[in-house]
């Protein structure tokens, strides 16, 4: 079969393309999402949620462990239903609570899990009992406003 | 009075018009699908128009796509140091490329670069008769000229769209980082951390392929169907520029509200 500089020049661009494609896939966007990685769900009630996600990191001492996969109400106990997709890697006490936190002053919602001390782990279907909800910041302006009133009010 | 009806037949006039060529594309383009197993066959033909459609567009994707990313780069940074997070100007630029202005541009381009030829060199076969030649030897011009030139276009578009991204994402590198200063571990870390590869980068691909499809038949079925004199040709060439441009940012619009609204 002749070969023409043609063919060369398509070869080129075609794998020229596909480096493009790798390049924004491995170095633009995360490996990470692209491998599944196997893991195990539990979920977590709060009273409030504040503006969390699903897709949003689930982060202990700072290193992600796991993803938010979904957010839903119960009509059972009237509160946020989380459930939290945790790397298999990562395994953490019975008695581990979880509490939504901020990025920063304005930034993202995600879910940090603090370590117990229980000797047993979770395993997948498990409720993390203790948790703490998302900081309102309405409220906290109305409880520092109303603490405010209070100590002028008693001078 | 008179007026009126004028008017009114005329508008009416045009829209028939509208929806009637809209039908003769659609049968065209089927025909030409249905007929596109000479691509298989014939391979040779593909690279010959992957050819004249990519490579011969590469030049003119790598050097846009280095200065839009070079200008994004620029203006992210100029914005995002009022708020003291120049880290983030990689999301931004990344983010930029990868969904819209990736797919979007170098449709434009290539709408441009290599639809316009396409039209052309079929509009200039049928003037010159060589479609009517092609019919009387029994040779199917719809398989042996336009399949080709379609699937030509439309393999070429998904990777100049993202070699066009590539390249932004290294100008707003080479901008914000070479020159300004940014700090290199921000710029990449921040970017892998917002990017998606599903939601993002493969909904960007998506884009594109639908951009190909859409710019590479209104190219072949301009320029098969203009009217067989210089005037029509050149009169083709300007409609496909002019109506790849228009469905190419209505169809973003209508991506963009499928794939990046709503609740994930």
């Amino acid at each position: 079969m002749d070969r023409s500089m043609v063919d060369l020049w398509v070869g080129l661009f075609v794998a020229v393309g596909i480096g493009a494609l790798l390049f924004l896939a491995l170095k633009a966007g995360n490996v990470d999402s692209i491998i599944k990685s196997e893991g195990y769900s539990v979920s977590a009630e709060f009273d409030n949620i504040g503006g969390l996600k699903a897709k949003a990191p689930v982060k202990s001492a700072g290193v992600i462990v796991g993803r938010v996969s979904s957010v839903n109400f119960s009509n059972q106990s009237l509160r946020a239903v989380v459930k939290l997709d945790l790397n298999k890697r990562f395994q953490f006490p019975k008695d581990s609570s979880a509490s939504i936190l901020t990025a920063g002053l304005l930034g993202d919602q995600f879910v940090g899990i603090d370590p117990g001390g229980s000797l047993e782990n979770l395993v997948a279907g498990d409720r993390l009992r203790i948790t703490q909800s998302a900081i309102v910041l309405e409220k906290v302006i109305g409880q520092f406003l109303y603490g405010k009133m209070s100590e002028t009010n008693s001078d | 009075m008179t007026l009126i009806t004028r008017i009114l037949s005329k508008i009416g006039s045009a829209t028939v018009d509208a929806v009637w060529t809209l039908g003769t594309a659609s049968v065209f383009i089927f025909r030409v699908l249905s007929r596109s197993a000479i691509v298989l066959r014939r391979p040779r033909l593909l690279v010959a128009e992957m050819h004249f459609a990519g490579v011969l567009s590469l030049v003119i994707i790598i050097v846009s796509g280095l200065f839009v990313g070079l200008v994004l780069g620029l203006q992210g940074y100029e914005t995002l140091k009022r708020y003291g997070s120049t880290g983030a100007v990689g999301t931004l630029v990344a983010l930029s490329l990868v969904r819209e202005l990736g797919p979007v541009v170098s449709a434009l381009l290539f709408a441009s670069r290599a639809g316009s030829a396409i039209t052309a060199e079929i509009g200039i076969m049928k003037t010159t008769e060589q479609l009517s030649a092609m019919e009387m030897m029994a040779v199917d011009p719809h398989a042996r000229v336009v399949a080709p030139m379609f699937w030509g276009g439309f393999l070429s578009m998904p990777l100049l769209a993202a070699i066009f991204s590539a390249m932004g994402i290294i100008g707003g590198y080479l901008i914000t980082v070479v020159v300004i200063g940014v700090d290199s571990g921000a710029f990449w870390s921040q970017m892998q951390a917002s990017v998606d590869f599903h939601h993002d980068i493969l909904n960007g691909v998506i884009k594109s392929i639908v951009f190909g499809a859409a710019v590479s038949s209104i190219a072949v079925y301009e320029g098969y169907a203009s009217v067989p004199t210089a005037e029509g040709v050149s009169r083709a060439v300007t409609r496909t520029v002019v109506t790849s441009a228009l469905a190419v940012l209505a169809l973003d619009f209508v991506l963009t509200a499928f794939m990046f609204t709503g609740v994930h």
